[in-house]
């Protein structure tokens, strides 16, 4: 009897310290990164990651790869990831330096790979406090040789791709509304380069744009009821915007200097873009309902192109160019010293301000590439034809 | 006897109750189905409504809000519909292509005499029409070479506009540097294929039937 006794109260011993360490590591979900990160030229995050094969493996080193983590050796890893994948995936995160586990989840439903994301999206919030970005998706264009292309989504990984357009034409510079299932882009479907509005649910597209000239660079205000665009129509290439639909255009602005690329600053008020200012090339911002042009300081980064304004509207990314050489910057928003981080063009934010996706030019060949701002860790996706260029994050 | 049998069964318990807690998690994410959030069933793209709007006809559209202004304007572009079914000639005016210089959209001198041969065969016959298509080399960035295309064709249809044609009969277009003419990658090609290209454009007898949306 007293040993029956003995055994019930060291079972419930044992459940108590269970659900203990349970309500600890919901406690303990968020934990604080402990370095300030610094763009390009912060130390990645030392991780082990064990347990993993195959497809889930890889996604897993490819999501937080790209987010800034490195992977080591347990006994090197600042955090243990462990778990396993054989059928569902279950997975752990130890803290090694506060001796306590800070995640421990299963996933189930859906493929394994989209249980790799969700988990890496877990791992990176339980890590870092930040919300991740396993499960984003992007927009992009993919041409052939001959020159023509097609507009695909895909997850931000280059995974499952589809082709959201058949036009068998020149396609260019998909955008995507933020927070809708619609996509921007520019075709020469109609035998002029027109802007088209893609209703992703209904796959249903409209042309919004089609004046005489080009019809090129759509791109849509945050609440998606603008969109900014480049025409010629009244004999310039200059800077418009209209109402979602294309209706109630108005001329930004009137110079023989060339316009390119618009972006949005996140809070709708500017407009971002690519001009020239006596000959050099500059990035400047405009009211978006119009006003006085203000230039944006990017010493020491000639020929400024490809703006994008980051979601929290501290940075913008853009595209500068030494001698043929193209590469990846980024500046405060309102000017100052900007940041090299490496060779490539075009660059477009994700939702955490934190990481890029941009386009890599090898052989004379275009590759989409992920890279962390802060760690300038990077990696190429996996390309659908000839070329894969101008990514737009889902936002 | 007893006692290790107890303790037997006692390690086993705590063993069963620590490794459930240690590995079973007690957090599951249950996910939809479907291969990635968020769901897109996308479809085949359709176009709606038929053909595009004719934007430059009718009530106008555009307005100048506070321009950042210079002195002139340049030319209004000529509605894409008044060339809509036009046949293309490439080959009449292909020996005429003017070239530019890396980044450049001015006209260069030694261009003049294919320019006043371009305006020449437009003067021979009043029912033609002109279309420029403004390329680029590869080098640059492919926004900027779109619009870039597009400034050396808006600068030909000027200088063209200077020698007296009349530039409503002239359409342009900027393939940026999607259509090279040359698929090297040296100075040679690129020089090559910093071009306009004229081409001319004939009445079409038999003109499409299929009306713009008003």
């Amino acid at each position: 009897m007293k040993n029956y006794l003995k055994i019930v109260f060291l079972v419930s011993l044992a459940i108590y310290s269970c659900n203990f360490l349970r309500a600890q590591d919901d406690q303990n979900a968020i934990v604080i990164s402990h370095q300030v990160p610094i763009l390009g030229n912060t130390k990645p995050i030392p991780v082990s990651l064990n347990g993993f094969s195959g497809e889930v493996e890889s996604v897993l080193k490819f999501d937080l790869y790209v987010l800034g983590f490195s992977f080591v050796s347990p006994d090197a890893a600042q955090y243990q990831i462990s778990g396993s994948n054989s059928g569902n995936i279950i997975g752990h995160v130890s803290d090694k330096f506060a001796k306590k586990e800070i995640l421990s989840r299963g996933y189930t439903g859906a493929s394994v790979r989209r249980q790799a994301h969700a988990f890496a999206d877990d791992i990176v919030l339980a890590i870092t406090g930040k919300k991740g970005i396993a499960q984003t998706k992007i927009a992009f264009k993919s041409q052939s040789e001959n020159g023509d292309g097609e507009i695909y989504v895909s997850d931000f990984d280059g995974g499952n791709p589809q082709a959201i357009t058949h036009e068998k034409t020149i396609v260019s510079a998909p955008a995507w509304v933020p927070g809708r299932l619609a996509i921007y882009y520019n075709s020469y479907r109609f035998g002029n380069p027109d802007i088209f509005y893609n209703n992703l649910a209904t796959g249903e597209a409209r042309v919004i744009a089609r004046y005489g000239g080009s019809n090129i660079s759509p791109a849509p205000s945050p609440d998606g009821s603008k969109v900014a665009m480049i025409l010629d129509k009244d004999g310039w290439v200059d800077l418009y915007v209209a109402d979602a639909d294309g209706s109630n255009l108005k001329r930004l602005t009137k110079s023989p200097e060339d316009e390119s690329s618009p972006c949005w600053s996140p809070d709708g008020k500017w407009i971002c873009f690519a001009t020239k200012q006596n000959e050099r090339r500059r990035l400047a911002k405009i009211p978006a309902g119009g006003g006085e042009i203000q230039y944006i300081g990017t010493v020491g980064t000639p020929s400024p192109t490809e703006p994008d304004w980051s979601p929290d509207g501290k940075w913008i990314a853009y595209t500068c160019q030494f001698s043929g050489e193209f590469d990846i910057c980024v500046v405060p928003a309102d000017g100052g010293a900007p940041v090299i981080l490496t060779a490539g063009e075009d660059p477009s934010w994700s939702p955490n301000s934190r990481t890029l996706i941009f386009t890599k030019r090898a052989d004379w060949h275009y590759t989409l590439s992920v890279l962390d701002v802060f760690t300038k860790q990077d990696k190429d996706i996996g390309r659908i034809s000839g070329n894969d260029s101008q990514p737009s994050w889902a936002k | 006897m007893k006692t290790i049998k107890m303790i037997y069964v006692v390690a086993f318990m705590v063993a069963l109750a620590v490794t459930g807690c240690a590995h079973k998690p007690v957090n599951v994410t249950q996910l939809p189905p479907g291969p990635t959030p968020p769901p897109i069933e996308t479809q085949p793209s359709t176009m709606a409504g038929g053909a595009p709007p004719d934007m430059t006809q009718g009530t106008q559209l555009s307005t100048d809000t506070n321009v950042s202004s210079t002195a002139i304007s340049g030319i209004p572009a000529a509605s894409p519909y008044l060339f809509q079914g036009m046949i293309e000639d490439t080959n009449a005016l292909a020996s005429y292509t003017a070239h530019f210089k890396y980044d450049s959209a001015a006209v260069q001198k030694s261009d003049k005499t294919n320019l006043v041969a371009v305006a020449d065969a437009l003067a021979a016959d009043a029912s033609t029409k002109l279309l420029i298509e403004g390329n680029c080399d590869e080098r640059g960035t492919d926004e900027y070479n779109r619009a870039l295309g597009e400034r050396r064709a808006l600068a030909l249809r000027e200088a063209l506009a200077k020698i007296g044609v009349d530039p409503s009969r002239v359409r342009t277009i900027s393939y940026g540097k999607d259509k090279p003419a040359d698929p090297g990658h040296d100075e040679e090609a690129w020089a090559k294929n910093r071009r306009g290209d004229f081409v001319l454009l004939h009445p079409n007898p038999n003109p499409p039937t299929v009306a713009p949306q008003s």
